[in-house]
């Protein structure tokens, strides 16, 4: 990995500013057109979905989309209606935030004990959580359905009665497969942390929990705020788990009951826009707000030590 | 479907703790556990066992499970013990007796290979091109970025606005009745068209991530020696970004086998839309629960998965060593 060469953003910045001078004109503008037109592409499906979000069904049925006019709200008080929208996001809610603060946690522990100490297994172990989240969801399907279907839970935690069909289940599961991905971006990061604070915690006669508590966590701020966006962006989008292990209708989070939607909404595109931005805001609140965060928790993980 | 969590395509986060970024000098060796009180080797142990119990519980066991259930004519109904073992029979019956099979296979070929061939690297062009001093970079970006918060789900929603037979945008465009989405001779590629669309971003924004953490002095060097653009790029940083090659690959590889959201909002995976995730989970939870049959699909992909996987821990952790 190219980590060893980050140069102070100075020198990065000269050495581009000379090529641009000697780049001609004409090439920077085509580039410049290209990009644009690429990047209105790119953009124009959400903008059209945002548009027809506010168009009324009669007005465009009648004079076609490629008209001006029929602009309401009724779609989003329609949608949010019929498809019990309020219910579904709070189930979204139920399920994403406490599986994104265990993923966390519990990346967090075996990060900093892969980081800390030099054990013989730390990097079958280290294997073991990265290929976890990368094999294929439905590879697991059958077994997991089966023990799920088999746990029995009380009544007060799922009113299944069992793990199928409960927000546990899709907890667990969730934390299960994304622990991976932030055990690997959090045991890199936790890696470049000076070792001699250590040593002086010791020192002071600070055991491994004061150690993870009061000076790993503490200094792992930035990698935990861009996993955390990261992993509720992830979970909140998540369709398959939800899908095959939800069975009662009001108990899908949004994402998954948007299967359910198709139906409903067959026959008025314009309805159908008002739900997809309705979904989309909470990511699309993640990709304005906190994009450098996004971004860095994907590409993070590659300062190694 | 979440997005393949890949990792670490070499850059350099910018909110780094102090003293992250330049590479620190030898340092002591991380501690060995000899020295540890009693105590601090129990809170250790539960520190790893826990999670580990959980990821080896709830994504390993089941992964081996379906392995040896593949073996299996179980139905899923019975207990434990009315298990009987037939052997390959189920791998026989998946590629002689079950015609979605082939269309499926088929499909992620297809879907594999648009990706690789023109959405991976269109991305990596975009990126090719952002990574340089530009006006309005960052909204370049941003645009390409925007789908990648969208859930796929999401995707075949959004689209059908575009792609529906009567209201949709293109039909009304081009003046044409097609039913995009239901067509079995073109939905295949209108949905790839929408999940190019994400992944294109997806890989541009990786790319990119990857292309900043280059030395940029070999770029220069190249230069004076009179290389030109694309020259300087094919001979001197694609060959040194080779880590992130592979991790784009690999990532367009599990994306390719892992697709399911979108096809399976659409149609659950039928009539042209054939996909193998689609079909094991249609043999578990649909009308016919088939667990060793199902088992059997299952497995082809994770055997196909993990060789790739293998590909990534060799290429991610061959720093770790």
């Amino acid at each position: 990995m190219a980590t060893s060469t980050v140069t102070a953003g100075g020198a990065l910045t000269t050495t581009r500013d000379t090529t641009r001078a000697r780049r001609p004109r004409a090439s920077r503008v085509t580039l410049h057109v290209f990009l644009a037109v690429m990047a209105l592409l790119w953009l124009f499906p959400v903008l059209w979905a945002f548009l027809s979000s506010f168009r009324d069904y009669n007005y465009t049925s009648t004079h076609g989309y490629a008209s001006f006019g029929g602009f309401t709200l009724e779609n989003y008080k329609n949608a949010w209606e019929q498809a019990d929208f309020g219910r579904h996001f709070w189930n979204s809610v139920i399920i994403t935030v406490p599986a994104v603060t265990i993923t966390l946690f519990l990346a967090s522990c075996v990060a900093f004990v892969l980081a800390r100490f030099s054990f013989r297994f730390n990097i079958a172990l280290l294997g073991l959580f990265t290929a976890a989240n990368l094999l294929p969801q439905q590879s697991l399907l059958i077994p997991l359905y089966r023990l799920f279907r088999s746990v029995p839970l009380p009544y007060f935690m799922s009113d299944s009665g069992i793990l199928l069909d409960s927000f546990w289940g899709l907890i667990l599961v969730n934390t299960a497969f994304q622990t991976g991905f932030c055990v690997f971006v959090l045991s890199n990061y936790m890696k470049t942390l000076p070792h001699e604070l250590y040593e002086a915690a010791m020192v002071d006669g600070a055991g491994i929990l004061r150690q993870f508590f009061q000076i790993t966590l503490p200094l792992c701020r930035p990698p935990l705020a861009a996993l955390a966006t990261l992993e509720i962006t992830w979970i909140y989008n998540e369709f398959f788990w939800a899908t095959v292990l939800m069975q009662t209708g009001d108990k899908f989070p949004i994402t998954s009951s948007l299967n359910n939607l198709r139906g409903t909404f067959f026959t008025d595109d314009n309805l159908v826009s008002a739900a997809s931005v309705l979904v989309a805001l909470p990511t699309l609140v993640v990709f304005f707000v906190l994009q450098r965060q996004f971004v860095s928790g994907l590409t993070l993980g590659a300062t190694k030590g | 479907m979440t997005d393949l969590p890949t990792v670490p395509v070499g850059a350099p986060t910018e909110s780094g703790a102090p003293g992250l970024r330049a590479r620190r000098p030898a340092r002591p060796r991380r501690s060995r556990a000899h020295r540890l009180s009693r105590t601090d080797k129990a809170v250790l142990t539960v520190m790893v066992a826990v999670p580990t119990a959980l990821v080896v519980g709830l994504v390993w066991l089941p992964a081996i499970a379906t392995v040896i259930l593949s073996f299996s004519n179980w139905d899923g109904i019975g207990g434990l013990g009315t298990i009987h073992w037939i052997g390959f029979e189920n791998y026989q019956n998946v590629v002689t007796n079950y015609p979605p099979f082939k269309p499926a296979i088929e499909h992620n070929v297809i879907w594999l290979a648009v990706m690789f061939l023109l959405a991976t690297p269109l991305g990596m062009f975009l990126a090719v091109l952002l990574d340089r001093q530009l006006r309005a970079s960052a909204f370049y970006q941003a645009s390409f970025f925007l789908p990648v918060v969208l859930s796929l789900a999401l995707l075949g929603f959004i689209w059908q606005l575009i792609y529906s037979s009567d209201q949709g945008l293109l039909n009304n465009v081009l003046g044409t009745k097609v039913d995009w989405y239901g067509d079995p001779s073109v939905n295949l590629w209108a949905v790839l068209v929408a999940a190019s669309w994400r992944h294109t971003g997806y890989i541009m924004l990786l790319y990119l991530a990857g292309l900043k953490a280059v030395d940029p002095s070999l770029r220069e060097a190249a230069q004076m020696d009179g290389a030109s653009e694309r020259r300087a790029f094919f001979s001197v940083v694609f060959p040194v970004m080779r880590p992130v090659n592979v991790i784009i690959l690999v990532v367009t590889v599990i994306e390719s086998l892992r697709a399911f959201d979108l096809v399976w909002v659409i149609n659950k995976g039928r009539n042209g839309l054939e996909l193998i995730s689609a079909l094991v989970t249609n043999n578990v939870v649909g009308e016919a629960s088939r667990i060793g049959f199902g088992s059997a699909l299952a497995t082809i992909m994770l055997v196909i998965s993990l060789v790739f996987i293998t590909i990534y821990l060799a290429t991610v952790m061959r720093e770790d060593t």
